[in-house]
Parts: C-alpha cells; structure tokens; sequence
C-alpha cells in the first residue's frame, strides 16, 4: 500500500469559507493509503510547501494529494516541492477544490461532501501513479517568420543577429508589407521608404536568413521545436537564379493591370516587381493578366530577356522546412470599402482609404507626391478626413478601435496642409487617442499650426453631387449641423487581420478572436505567445498596432525564440500513451485514431509501436484500443476505475 | 429531494480551464457532480462512462472542446462518435441515454459550463434515481 500524505488549503477563506477544511480532514484521517493528512492556511507559502518536504522526508511518503487551487496555478510549485526531496514529481496530484468547488458553491455542507469526494478521487489516482521522467526532444535551432511586413522583418532580423537561421516566407513578391506603401510616418513625418528599404535589404544580404518571397505557408506539423512546414513556392515562371532585374521585360510587357501596391491609382505590367525598392528585386509574371497565358501570342518578355530568365513552363512547386519555432507576422488590410454603403460603398471614385491617401501623398506615388484626386486629377481644395470608419461600431460593423487611425488622419490633414497650405481640412471625430510618445503634441501641432479642423461628431450623409462629394453631420460641440462640399475624402476605415488568416491559424493550432485577430496566450502577461507553445505572435495579426508597437511585439517574439534555442533540450510531459505489447494483437486501430502519427504498426512483430517524441498524450488511442493494450502513463483505464468508484461510493 | 450523482468528465484545455473560469468569476452552479480531468475528451471510453452507471452515477457529463478546436486537432470529432454510438446502445438496453450528455464548452465559456451543469443536475433529478441492475 502506496504512503500518501494529503495536504489541504484553506487558501484563507477562499476555500475554508465554503469547505469545512477541519471536517475533510477528519473524514479522511483513515481512508485507505493515507498516512498523513493536514491542513493548512496557505499551502504555496514557503511554511506551506515545507510542511509538504518536511512529512515526505520524515515519513517516507510516496505519493503527495495537495487539495488546493486549480492545478494549472499550482501544480509545478508542488511538484517541485516534492521532486526537491527526491519524490517523483509525477506521483504529486492536486485536487481542485477551490475553483472546482468552494468557488463555485455556496452550501458549505455540499461543497464538504463534494470537496471529498474530489479528494478521495486524486488519493486513488495517485495510488497507481507511475514514477515518470519527462522526454527529452531535441531542438531544432531556426525558426520561421510568416510574413514580411515591418514586424516580421524586426522579428526575421533579430533571430538572426542572434545567430539563428531564419526561413521568411512571404507572399507578395516582395518584402516591405504595407509600410512600403506609406509616404511618412507619424509622429516624426520621417519617410517611410527611406527608414524601411535599409532594413528590406539587410534581410536580403543577411546570410542567416532565407527569403521565400511570393511563397505561402501549405501545412504545418509537429510541434514546438519541432516543426515541419510545408510551403507553396507560387509559380513566378522567371527564373531568379538567371534574373539580374535589369526591367527590360517590365518596360517592354504591353499589358497593363491596375497596381496592387499603388491601391490602383496607377498601372504595373503584368509582368511586374511591385514597386522599385523591391526586395528581392526581381519580377513575377502575373498568368491571370499574361497575353502569352490567355492567347499563346506575344512572349516578348522570353524574346528580349537579356539572361533568357523568362520560363513559362515554370510550376508551384513545394518546399519543405524543418524549424523549432514560428513567429505569425501576418498584418493586417483595410476594412473594404464596399462593406461601408453608408460611406458610398467604394463607388464614389473621390472617396477614397487611407492607404490610397498614402499613395497619393507619396513622392514615389502614381501622382510624384502632388496631392490631386482621383476622379480628375485636379488638386482638392476640401478635403475631409473621417475617423472611425467601421472601427467602435458594434452595430453595424466592429467593436474595436484600430488604433493608428487617429494619428494617421492627423499625419494625412497635416501632410495635405503642408502640401496644400491654402487648402482646407477638415477631420471628422469621436475621439482623438493620441497615447504614443509624442503623438499628443502632433496632433496639438496639426489642429493649432496647420489649422486642420476638428469636427467631433459622426457623418449622417455622403454623396456625389456636381463633382463634389457633399459630407454632412453633426458637430455635437456646438450642436451644429455641418456639410461640406468637399472635393475628396478620406476614410480611415477599420484595420482587419490580412485574408487567409483563419486557415493559417487552424493549420498552426492557434486562437481568432471574436474579432479575427490571433489570440494571445494571456492577454497580459504572454502579449506575443500563441497558446500553442513555440507560435509566436508580432504586429497587426494579433490586434491593430502602430509601427513602433509592431517593431516593440516583433523584437519581443523574437526574444521568444531565442530564449527557446538557447535550451539544449525540451521536456515533453511524459503522460503519453504506451503500448503493452503482451496484450496488443496488432489490429491498428489506435494507428488511425492518432492525430499526430504517432502510432504506427510493426507488421514483423505484429504489434503497434509509439514515436515518444511525436505523442502529445491526448489519449484517444487508449479509448479506442479494444484490448486494453493501449494505456495512458498515469491515466490508465484502471486509475479512471478507481476515481469513479472514489467518486461514488 | 432527490440529489442525483453525476460524473463529468472534462477535457484538461477546454471544459475544465472553463470549469476554472466559472470558478474564478465566482458563478455557481448545483453541487451534484464530481469532476474527472482527462487531458481530451476523446480520452473517455465508452467502458468509462458504462463503469460509472454501473457504480451508480445518475448522470455522465462530458465536456470537451469545441469542434474544429480541439487541442489534439481531432480528438472530440472521435469523443462525438463514440456518445453518439452510446447513447443508443443506451436505449437499447432500456435506459435513459438523456443520463449521458456531451457538450463542447470552451476555455472561455465559463457561464455556459456552471447553465450546462446545473441545467444537467436540474435534468438527472427529474429523471430520478438511475435503475440499472447490478451485473
């Protein structure tokens, strides 16, 4: 008969004010295998966890019931108690009795009689319990970073400066994510190509990363340090070892195609980079727009390439890579348009996002950084800025606030001023949450110097009349009526996770929120961990963000992953499923239930095999085994036996 | 009255980290059941839950996660398989099969955790004491 002692808290009152400690105590002083039975006030406090070290030592106990909190707070304190004396951590078991029971009840003599019961389940549990050892699996040290935007490249480049190799994978064709497309950036107005392109190009010369550019992630398994992922290498049909991107091809394609990368104010070809500053800086030939693809006629991209890099015959092909951790750098895009009807739906040409503003304003933008509006190029003389756009409008669209809106509007009223100083703009508000260094003395600056006027108040109406578009509401601080003929608008509509986001997220077993976003392992304390350990998390793919924040989250995953690789080994938790070979008859059942291929039939033997390393130790092999032969370490058919009787009797 | 006794079984990464949520936000719900954490669903065999009417439990509750969420990626779609084939084995030997009940309830479903268990407790109390002759 196992020596078990049990040692049950009183957490204060947050148990000992529902649960009767003193009577379970009692009632329990001579249950079967129980040699020493106590309670305690707090039994994580250092007295608490000394009594526990104290009565294993002098009493020789071999296995420990600590009745306590939830054991996801307090079970590695415990089982760190116990291992610290020399007893097997494994045979320390805790019964739940706080929020479990005593949290959850307010009948004292219920939640007695119930904590018992939960008591004398976990005795008899760890009756049977095994002595284990964790199992050492061995780390591969690279990681992989899903997307190229300016938070997965902070997180690409600072895994390998700190020695790693790091697997980019990106889809566009070029790294640079959307804050290539921004013209300045707040609250500095620096450029925003001039403070990225350095950082693009320093991924692409730095020898520890590998670039998969236009490329997508397929298939992920494994599992934390121990990853496999399949990817997508799409099909570009130029060959990028030949290309040198001299651009003959891109100068001479006759196809014309509304430019992704220019919100389509402007054309690429279609055969393109997209944009000068690309990295790697070499074309993809778009086969959906191809005259060659839809016609078999013209090929002059093939005839006058230079390094005959030009390969229509090019196909996806797949890439395997084997990496211990992954950071999710996915970002973000901007609430369409043509989900907003009561902005005009994206059918009024002067009504345009954020972005295409960007664009606009960009001095390597379609327009050479001359502020003129879609419709007819002509320069705005009004133009009204709307904050909110989708974003706190739980109504009708999100709950949430994308946070960058209102100091990207003020960088946008102000930049136009600067632009156009005889010109006048206006900005729509609820609010102005200006929380970022400097940001509250930005905005001060654009409402006081550039003389950019604040309306608070929602707009009521939008539409086209006489080649204006006519904007009216309410300005509720002066309990006015407004409207403004205004010659271009510009919505700063909601920031969404880019598309594509909740396949990648069931592929990589992590959390969406209510709102798309990834979810964070805690939302305090774990901000850039995944709840599936070594995924990671950086930038907009988790919540909107600024730059500085996405650059902040992206260094701090990437301390993530190196914290990880500078182990030796991990430690798998060893409540996996084995095999009793004397009783297996080789039928292979569980083979099919494992979800992790974990399990595979040795025909020669005629029995089933365990990959240690692969099992997570779910258990469905076990449910599923007709012969009993398939058995849970520390969770065996005959350890369930005995809590259910425990439990009933 | 009656008090019916009720096991539940409750997936480790879903059900019982909701358990704990219910707990933590202080709702309540009716003492009748006693927990068994098991690390999925799946992990249930039907044996168990057979095991424990045999021992005379009035109810068999089992929580796991949510479809497409499981934490061992297809645990719970076996868990449905395995209640569903049960509960007509259930009928068919002349009890109940409303005494054996699956839910999904996530991590974050606290509230519906402490409505299912009381809603069930409510439920096994109307159907009285479990009759099942002892083999």
């Amino acid at each position: 008969m196992r020596k078990i002692g049990v040692f049950v808290c009183h957490c204060g009152i947050n148990i000992a004010g529902t649960v009767d400690v003193k009577a379970v105590v009692d009632l329990l002083k001579d249950y079967p295998g129980v040699a020493y039975i106590q309670d305690y006030k707090y039994m994580c406090s250092d007295p608490g966890q000394n009594l526990i070290k104290t009565k294993i030592k002098e009493l020789n106990l071999d296995g420990v019931v600590v009745a306590a909190c939830s054991p996801t707070l307090h079970e590695a304190t415990f089982r760190g108690a116990s291992e610290s004396v020399g007893l097997n951590p494994y045979r320390t078991e805790i019964a739940n009795i706080r929020e479990q029971c005593s949290w959850v009840h307010h009948d004292k003599a219920a939640a007695t009689a119930k904590a018992q019961l939960i008591i004398k389940a976990a005795i008899e549990k760890v009756k049977l319990d095994e002595e284990l050892q964790p199992v050492k699996v061995p780390i591969t040290r690279r990681a992989m970073v899903i997307g190229g935007g300016i938070a997965g490249i902070q997180a690409a480049l600072s895994i390998a400066n700190s020695g790693y190799e790091v697997v980019l994978v990106e889809r566009q064709s070029s790294i640079g994510g959307h804050m290539a497309q921004l013209s300045e950036t707040f609250p500095t107005l620096d450029c925003s190509q001039c403070i990225l392109t350095p950082k693009m190009v320093e991924v692409a010369q730095h020898h520890k990363i590998k670039l998969l550019a236009y490329a997508t992630v397929e298939d992920v398994s494994g599992f934390v340090g121990n990853f496999k992922v399949k990817i997508k290498q799409k099909a570009r049909y130029v060959d990028w070892d030949k290309c040198t991107g001299c651009g003959i091809c891109m100068e001479k394609c006759p196809v014309k195609v509304p430019s992704e990368f220019d919100e389509e104010l402007a054309n690429r070809k279609a055969i393109y980079t997209p944009f000068p500053q690309a990295v790697p800086n070499k074309p993809v030939l778009d086969s959906a727009h191809c005259t060659y693809f839809k016609t078999g006629k013209c090929q002059i991209c093939k005839k006058l390439c230079p390094f005959d890099a030009i390969d229509y015959t090019q196909t996806d092909t797949f890439i395997e890579e084997d990496v211990g951790a992954i950071v999710v750098a996915t970002g973000y895009e901007l609430y369409s348009l043509k989900s907003l009807p009561e902005y005009g739906g994206g059918k009024i040409v002067d009504v345009i996002d954020g972005l295409t503003f960007e664009r606009i304003l960009s001095a390597s933008g379609p327009y050479g950084g001359i502020v003129r509006r879609p419709s007819d190029g002509q320069v705005p003389r009004e133009v009204v800025f709307i904050k909110c756009v989708g974003s706190r409008d739980p109504e009708n669209h999100f709950p949430y606030c994308s946070k960058v809106c209102c100091m990207y509007t003020t960088k946008h009223a102000m930049l136009y001023k600067h632009r156009v100083p005889e010109g006048q703009a206006y900005v729509f508000y609820m609010d102005v949450r200006a929380d970022g260094k400097g940001y509250e003395e930005f905005y001060q600056r654009a409402a006081t110097e550039d003389q950019v006027v604040y309306l608070r108040g929602k707009v009521a109406k939008l539409y086209r009349e006489n080649g204006k578009v006519v904007v009216t509401g309410i300005d509720t601080l002066s309990n006015r009526m407004i409207e403004i003929k205004a010659d271009l608008v510009v919505l700063a509509s909601a920031i969404r996770p880019a598309a594509g986001i909740t396949e990648l997220a069931k592929l990589l077993k992590i959390g969406i929120d209510q709102n798309g976003f990834l979810t964070e392992a805690h939302p305090k304390l774990r901000p850039v961990e995944s709840l599936t350990a070594g995924v990671y998390l950086a930038g907009c793919a988790q919540a909107p963000r600024d730059i500085p924040d996405a650059v902040a989250q992206a260094a701090g995953a990437a301390a993530m992953v190196t914290t990880l690789f500078a182990r030796d080994y991990l430690y798998h938790e060893p409540i996996i499923a084995g095999v009793n070979t004397d009783l297996c008859s080789g039928c292979g059942i569980c083979v099919g239930v494992c979800p992790y291929a974990a399990r595979s039939l040795n025909r020669s033997k005629g029995v089933v095999e365990v990959n240690e390393i692969l099992c997570e130790g779910c258990g469905a092999c076990v449910a599923a085994c007709p012969s009993g032969a398939a058995q849970q370490k520390n969770l065996t058919d005959e350890q369930i036996h005995q809590m259910i009787k425990a439990i009933l009797t | 009255m009656f008090e019916p006794r009720i096991v539940a079984f409750f997936c480790k990464w879903c059900t019982s980290a909701g358990a704990d949520l219910a707990g933590t936000a202080r709702m309540t719900y009716l003492p009748n059941s006693v927990n068994i954490q098991v690390m999925c669903s799946s992990r249930v065999d039907p044996e168990h839950i057979l095991d424990a009417f045999r021992n005379g439990a009035d109810g068999v509750l089992i929580g796991g996660c949510h479809p497409g969420d499981c934490h061992y990626k297809t645990g719970n779609y076996q868990t449905l398989k395995r209640v569903t084939l049960l509960k007509k084995m259930l009928t068919e030997l002349g009890m109940e099969s409303r005494r054996l009940r699956l839910e999904w309830i996530s991590a974050a479903e606290g509230q519906k955790l402490a409505r299912v268990v009381t809603e069930f407790s409510e439920e096994i109390r109307r159907l009285g004491k479990i009759k099942v002759r002892q083999l």
